[in-house]
């Protein structure tokens, strides 16, 4: 990462960034204008993350930069360079879904699955810093993603569901 | 949609982007967090020459206290401020309007200063600093002044701020002894635009009210510790005072009536 000098990316001309997604170096050229959403399906080929409204609300592009859950649709390609970008391929490493992922399968807390990957990757930023929610903090975190064809219920109750077996896996703290 | 071309520079040092602006004024945007100027970029509502990306200016992140104020940095996004565990000590008030602003997720980038700059007159930031007398900072190749936040926001999506101008941070003051804080919105769904938003100070002797979402800016009044019908006057004579208007989503009587309510209710929350 350099932070010590200006970068400059003048229209229409193209930048080779290089950054991690989901833990492996990648890189790719972009234009000042090229959203991070896009830079990550076409550029990458990271097609799990979803686009959605292009405007921040309906919360399907969602992914983590340096391990915070934020809009791509939100963000220029050119921003994440030297960083850290985490999508919902990640979250099942060896094709092994994640016990997210299991918890959504469980609760059918998913059908067309177009919002899902969006979900994911804000539960598992949430569950991190409120690894014990309530359902009202469920919903209120779930406020930021719209689900057109589940209904949020069983969203709800696999969020819940994956922070208790969390908690009765995890050893006491010594 | 996409955002229409543009020239992009990502800020290293507070000076790289005041150069930039003294250079490309009224032709540039900063981008700080993005949460509101990417959203009008993609819709083109908005097409700058040049952006400016303060977002990972490492000099503009601090969060910090100065004497009795909080002190945001232009780059210092709204979840640093708002999982600050030492923030309901701070400045209690914003800590209850944080949860209102949007979603986590977009509270995760958008930054305070963006808000501030941004001054939509629905924004809860914008009421949260006009109700505590708070500063803005601006900065530019040639000076540095601070203006109180009356001062600064000037109408719809309208500030003091000159196209050179940085702001580079604002500042809120620290919890007084004896004052007790209350905030309150109402809208259609939760993290939407509020119809109107209302934030308090109660103290032994006075009551100070802030109200969003109706005028083209926050708009504060101060009274004495009014209550009952007194307060209800008053609450009322506000509501009008307001010149609420008509628009596709509320009329301005469904507004008054949300001044006086949400008035009401935000100062029982601070007693």
């Amino acid at each position: 990462m350099s932070n010590s000098s200006p970068v400059k990316l003048d229209r229409g001309q193209h930048r080779k960034i290089v950054l991690t997604l989901n833990g492996r170096e990648r890189s790719g050229y972009c234009e000042s204008r090229d959203l991070l959403s896009d830079f990550v399906r076409h550029e990458l080929g990271a097609t799990g993350t979803h686009v959605g409204c292009e405007h921040g609300v309906c919360g399907a592009c969602t992914v983590h930069v340096d391990g915070v859950a934020a809009r791509s649709c939100l963000m220029l390609a050119v921003q994440v360079e030297g960083r850290r970008v985490d999508t919902v391929e990640g979250l099942a490493p060896d094709q092994t879904l994640g016990d997210l992922q299991q918890a959504f399968q469980r609760h059918h807390a998913l059908q067309c699955g177009f919002c899902t990957a969006g979900i994911l990757m804000s539960c598992a930023d949430y569950l991190q810093r409120v690894p014990e929610p309530t359902e009202t903090e469920v919903r209120e975190m779930l406020s930021g993603h719209l689900c057109r064809c589940t209904g949020y219920t069983p969203i709800v109750a696999a969020v819940l569901d994956v922070a208790a077996r969390r908690k009765n896996k995890e050893p006491e703290h010594a | 949609m996409k955002p229409a071309p543009f020239d992009y520079l990502r800020a290293a040092t507070t000076h790289d982007a005041l150069d930039a602006l003294a250079h490309s004024g009224e032709d540039a945007r900063i981008l700080a967090g993005g949460q509101s100027l990417m959203a009008v970029l993609n819709m083109r509502l908005a097409q700058p020459r040049v952006l400016i990306d303060i977002s990972r200016t490492a000099d503009l992140e601090a969060v910090r206290i100065e004497k009795d104020h909080l002190v945001v940095g232009a780059a210092a996004t709204q979840g640093s401020v708002e999982w600050r565990a030492s923030l309901r000590d701070e400045v209690p008030l914003l800590a209850l309007a944080f949860p209102n602003i949007s979603h986590f997720q977009i509270r995760n980038r958008g930054t305070v200063c963006g808000s501030i700059a941004h001054a939509d007159p629905s924004a809860e930031l914008p009421l949260v600093l006009s109700l505590l007398g708070g500063d803005v900072m601006l900065r530019s190749k040639k000076r540095k002044r601070t203006l109180k936040a009356d001062d600064f926001f000037q109408g719809m999506l309208m500030t003091a701020r000159e196209p050179d101008e940085l702001v580079e941070a604002v500042r809120f003051p620290l919890k007084k002894a004896g004052e007790r804080y209350g905030f309150t919105e109402f809208s259609a769904r939760h993290g939407d635009f509020a119809m109107v938003g209302c934030a308090a100070i109660v103290t032994d002797t006075a009551i100070r009210i802030a109200v969003g979402g109706v005028a083209d800016r926050p708009v504060v009044e101060q009274w004495p510790r009014l209550q009952g019908d007194d307060l209800r006057g008053a609450l009322n004579d506000l509501s009008w005072k307001l010149n609420a208007q008509d628009d596709a989503h509320v009329s301005a009587t469904y507004r008054r009536h949300l001044v006086r309510q949400l008035g009401w209710r935000v100062i029982e929350e601070a007693k």
